[in-house]
């Protein structure tokens, strides 16, 4: 699913546009600790989270994740959204619960699970 | 190590949480520079990352060393916190002495010596309790 139609799906409100809304997302992790979103290394993964600060942004950054969204109306600060822009990733903010905003995404066809291998 | 070696240091801020992972951050960017294979270069970040937080977490900051030869990446990450009493509890899964501040920040889910492990293709840690802990991953950089 390309990241245009994720934001679709989450009603979402794109906070920082890093020009890959054609993204293909082919797996997605709901987390608030960043060790376990860590521990699950796939490509093309989106990151939900309930956590706000820079370390996520951080985490993305190095797991290659290109796409953050902010779960429960959550929204970063101006510093969180420069420090995505820097580093090229696209952030976005769901008034959606973690546990709705998950179930749209998997009922919409994103299924692909994560692994550590 | 044979062959160019380029050799990075850092400091790791014990203050600013915001700054936890510029070390990592660096790194990274310094690896991409090399053409290195980006999934070689994740492995490297996230082992880093986690060493480095956990130096910002639980000792108050340290140093970091990386040295990026043509067969090998090393990453030192050292400080002079508490040390690590039992290190094979610690290496558990889940286990972690993280106060709720910290997992309120995203850490302290006790798997942050596990990544470590899962990310670098050797781990070798010292450390004595009231002197501090030093952590050497290295990760293999192979073609292709
Ligand atoms: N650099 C360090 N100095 C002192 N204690 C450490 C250090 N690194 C890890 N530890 C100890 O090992 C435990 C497990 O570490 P880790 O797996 O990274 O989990 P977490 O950081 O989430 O607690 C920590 O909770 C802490 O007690
Ligand atoms: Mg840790």
């Amino acid at each position: 699913m390309k990241l245009g139609e994720v934001i679709k799906i989450l009603d979402a409100e794109l906070l920082a546009d890093c020009g890959n809304l054609d993204l293909d997302v082919c797996s997605a992790c709901g987390s608030d600790l960043m060790s376990d979103v860590m521990a699950f290394v796939k490509e093309n993964v989106l990151l939900l989270t309930g956590l706000v600060n820079p370390q996520v942004i951080r985490t993305a950054e190095m797991m290659d994740i290109k796409a953050v969204v902010f779960v429960r109306g959550k929204c970063p600060g101006e510093n969180i959204v420069q420090l995505a822009k820097e580093k090229g990733i696209t952030v976005f903010t769901t008034k959606h619960s973690m546990f709705t905003a998950c179930g749209k995404l998997y009922s919409s066809g994103v299924t692909g699970k994560g692994a550590a291998d | 190590m044979s062959g160019k070696v380029i050799k990075l240091h850092f400091t790791i801020d014990a203050h600013d949480f915001s700054l936890a992972g510029e070390a990592s951050s660096s790194t990274k960017k310094m690896l991409n520079q090399l053409g290195i294979s980006p999934l070689i270069i994740k492995k490297a970040a996230i082992a880093m990352y986690e060493a480095e937080i956990n130096a910002f977490i639980h000792a108050n900051g340290g140093e970091a060393d990386v040295e990026i030869g043509v067969d090998r990446i090393v990453i030192t990450v050292r400080d002079e916190g508490p040390g690590i009493a039992d290190l094979d509890l610690a290496m558990q899964e889940g286990y972690s002495t993280a106060p709720d501040k910290v997992r309120e920040l995203g850490f302290g889910a006790g798997m942050g010596l596990p990544n470590m492990k899962r990310y670098s293709d050797r781990l070798e840690i010292k450390t004595e309790v009231g002197r501090g802990t030093t952590v050497t991953m290295t990760v293999y950089v192979r073609e292709g």
